[in-house]
């Protein structure tokens, strides 16, 4: 426990120093979110009817977007070597970063959800269910994405690869995430939606750190 | 099976290592007793930073297996990783911590008691203590590399592996550096290192990869007779064995390195 | 040394095995597809339409089969570090994305005439897109390294994630889709289905078996090959420097020492 706050504190403190990364999460929600009325055109009623979906796509891509640089720095600064050469299991490690990836990135895009909600003319009945299935499903995000920036070390073209990776196992999350906020808006209980997320997040909190940090001794093998 | 002679604390035997697709050493073997100070020699590319790795349990040897008081190190890893302190090519100094802060992580994942007063000690051992609070992207490589080597003096160990660690000091914090090693030793600590430039290390025993490297082509015709593509029927293989047996052997006559090796190194 | 792990017993079995895999191959594609494209009854609802459901079905199963296999071969390549292993499970990724395609347009091309369009977003079908994007992710992961062997054991480790995943795609997909389209769409390949076509399905099914293997043999024949050209021309490279060995190996002249 000593160690995992040891990680976190220390990813936070390296993320808040380097500055910008979470602001620049949020603003690619946001501008992503902000294309749409773009594309489909600003009738109130398409907006309201696809809101929930909007939002949790580009939440998806934005959480992606920073992934590629959670062992990234490491790997390259040869910090990852000493970590996975210390007395300490890589997979507390990963838990650690996986944690500080999604205090820096899930967490702000929670709060700039239901901004993006009423901006696509959401009905506000679907607000609480929407930030509690994010509340449920990005850290669960957090940790599959860990999985692909943990393969991509090393790789050419890292950052596209991740995309291509992780984006397919994001499906579930995506699916039942909206799937909650729909519910909700039709006013029917999305209590279901939302354990099927948490039942989903408990089985890559046990998985996928341990696929993360063997993905991560092959990288510095 | 392994002699356990309790005063070899730290050995090889049989080591073959392939980096990508490449042979870079094989038979090789070492032993190192408390106090020792193993010194790695070879051309680039000979292979010292991969035996470090393989020490480290970084990386698995092709063949062969390294031991720890008898044990083979892999058995048991997170205990071997507890005992070691391993100095990479990269100093892994974050530039946006101070220089004390980049040492901290490393204290708290070593479970040190008091890690200010580690790290205080360590810092004043590389002579640095001064540039506790100065943030890492100020640093020139000198100081980068003084902090990383600072970090190995934190916590308990009984093993170093340091690769290149003179690489960017200037020649005080070389003095400096062997000063550490030697008292380290004085406490029964083993210490290996390659290094291009002479560190003034006391009475080190020397270990040239260069009389183990075995030519590419030698390793792929004993490999090919073995389990060929083409000759598959029992009987070739079993001749093949013999060839790859004498091949063995004559790698092993050519123990004295030709003229031509020690040229280059 | 070990390093393929003794290809030379694969190779016997590969060679061992690879007449009765093209005859397998060969008779069971030639009757199954007789069967099913001549002998078997239309649909009293599709019409000969129903025919490319037997390419379309076994092309499904073949899909689902070669990505659990990979992932088998995954394990074991981490658990045993079977080097074997590795290149069995990077030759079946091709294979497996090819049928999964195939299934995928057969159904496609089923779809147009039955739904009326070309693509309906039909839990099976889409299904199998995701499939074939986890496909296509491991195949990239695994070009995506100078070293073939660490795009091999990433490839792995992806496949090993990826089959834990299938099943709970598979769920997430149906339940959504039973959430946005009411069960009223003709489904491919239904609960009944008349002997007469069930008996060219296996035959095709077998058929298509045996070519993966078939085409796994030869793939990992090449890639075995290939190692070794690279080994040659990296050891070529080598030969540049001072003290190099004499071409043709000799021991004696080797162990002279010059």
């Amino acid at each position: 426990m000593k160690i995992l706050i040891a990680i976190l504190a220390r990813d936070l403190r390296l993320a808040l120093r380097q500055g910008a990364d979470s602001i620049m999460v949020v603003a690619f929600f946001i501008v992503t979110t902000t294309l749409f009325p773009f594309g489909v055109g600003p009738e109130a009623n398409i907006l309201a009817r696809i809101a929930s979906g909007v939002i949790w796509v580009s939440a998806l891509l934005a959480a992606m977007l920073s992934l590629e640089r959670v062992f990234q720095t490491d790997f390259e600064d040869g910090t990852l070597e000493l970590l996975s050469l210390s007395p300490v299991p890589l997979e507390l490690v990963v838990l650690g970063k996986v944690l500080a990836h999604w205090l820096t990135t899930g967490l702000p895009l929670i709060i700039a959800a239901p901004l993006m909600a009423v901006m696509l003319n959401m009905n506000s009945a679907g607000f609480g269910t929407l930030m509690l299935a994010m509340l449920v499903g990005t850290p669960a995000l957090s940790l599959i994405g860990a999985i692909g920036a943990a393969l991509i070390l090393g790789a050419r073209r890292g950052g596209v690869l991740v995309s291509l990776l992780v984006l397919p196992l994001y499906i579930p999350v995506l699916i039942f995430g909206a799937g909650a906020v729909e519910a909700a808006l039709l006013g029917l209980p999305a209590g279901e939606h939302i354990q099927i997320m948490g039942a989903i997040l408990l089985l890559t909190l046990a998985l996928a750190p341990l696929a993360a940090a063997r993905a991560l001794r092959l990288a510095v093998e | 099976m392994v002699c356990v002679d309790w005063m070899i604390v730290f050995s090889g035997s049989d080591l073959t290592c392939r980096r990508g697709e490449r042979l870079v050493f094989a038979d090789l073997a070492f032993e190192a007793h408390p106090g020792d100070a193993l010194m790695l020699r070879g051309r680039n590319g000979a292979g010292k930073s991969s035996l470090l790795r393989l020490m480290a349990g970084l990386s698995e040897p092709l063949t062969g297996t390294i031991f720890w008081q008898g044990e083979n190190i892999r058995t048991d890893l997170p205990a071997h990783r507890a005992r070691l302190q391993y100095l990479g090519h990269q100093d892994a100094v974050k530039p946006v911590l101070t220089v004390r802060d980049n040492l901290r992580l490393w204290a708290s994942l070593r479970d040190v008691d008091n890690s200010d007063a580690a790290i205080d000690h360590a810092l004043k051992a590389l002579g640095i203590l001064h540039l506790a609070k100065t943030s890492g992207r100020f640093l020139s490589s000198g100081q980068k590399r003084r902090t990383a080597l600072a970090r190995i003096l934190i916590g308990e160990s009984d093993l170093w592996l340091l690769d290149e660690p003179t690489v960017g000091l200037d020649r005080e914090s070389c003095a400096d550096l062997a000063r550490i090693i030697d008292e380290f030793r004085a406490g029964g600590g083993i210490v290996v290192y390659s290094t291009h430039i002479d560190l003034d290390v006391a009475k080190p025993r020397s270990v040239d990869l260069d009389e183990f490297a075995m030519p590419m082509f030698d390793w792929l015709t004993t490999d090919d007779e073995n389990h060929g593509i083409t000759a598959d029927t029992g009987d070739t293989r079993q001749s093949g064995a013999n060839q790859g047996n004498a091949a063995g052997k004559t790698h092993k006559s050519r123990s004295t390195p030709s003229p031509d090796f020690t040229g280059i190194a | 040394m070990h390093r393929f792990a003794k290809p030379s017993v694969f190779l016997r079995l590969a060679s061992a095995v690879m007449p009765w895999a093209v005859g397998i191959t060969v008779l069971t594609l030639a009757v199954g597809l007789y069967l099913a494209l001549v002998a078997s009854p239309a649909d009293y609802q599709q019409g000969d339409t129903v025919r490319i459901m037997y390419i379309h079905v076994p092309a499904a199963w073949m899909g689902l089969f070669c990505y659990v296999g990979m992932a088998i071969c995954g394990a074991m390549s981490l658990i045993w570090k079977h080097p074997l292993a590795d290149i069995a499970a990077r030759a079946t990724a091709p294979i497996g994305a090819t049928f999964t395609a195939l299934c995928l347009i057969t159904g496609s091309l089923w779809g147009e005439p039955m739904w009326g369009t070309w693509w309906v977003w039909d839990a099976r079908l889409t299904s199998m897109l995701i499939l074939l994007f986890l496909y296509l992710g491991y195949m990239a992961l695994v070009n995506a390294f100078d070293d073939p062997e660490r795009g091999s054991k990433a490839g792995s480790a992806l496949a090993l994630v990826g089959v834990i995943n299938v099943p709970i795609v598979k769920f997430s997909v149906d339940w959504w889709n039973t959430l946005h389209q009411p069960a009223s769409v003709a489904r491919m390949g239904g609960p009944s289905i008349d002997p007469s076509m069930l008996w060219p399905l296996f035959l095709i099914a077998i058929g298509f078996t045996g070519y993966y293997v078939i085409v796994l043999i030869l793939r990992i024949r090449l890639e075995l090959n290939e190692r070794r050209i690279r080994a040659l021309q990296l050891s070529g490279i080598g030969e540049d420097a001072p003290g190099s060995v004499q071409p043709v190996y000799n021991p004696e002249q080797a162990g002279a020492g010059e």
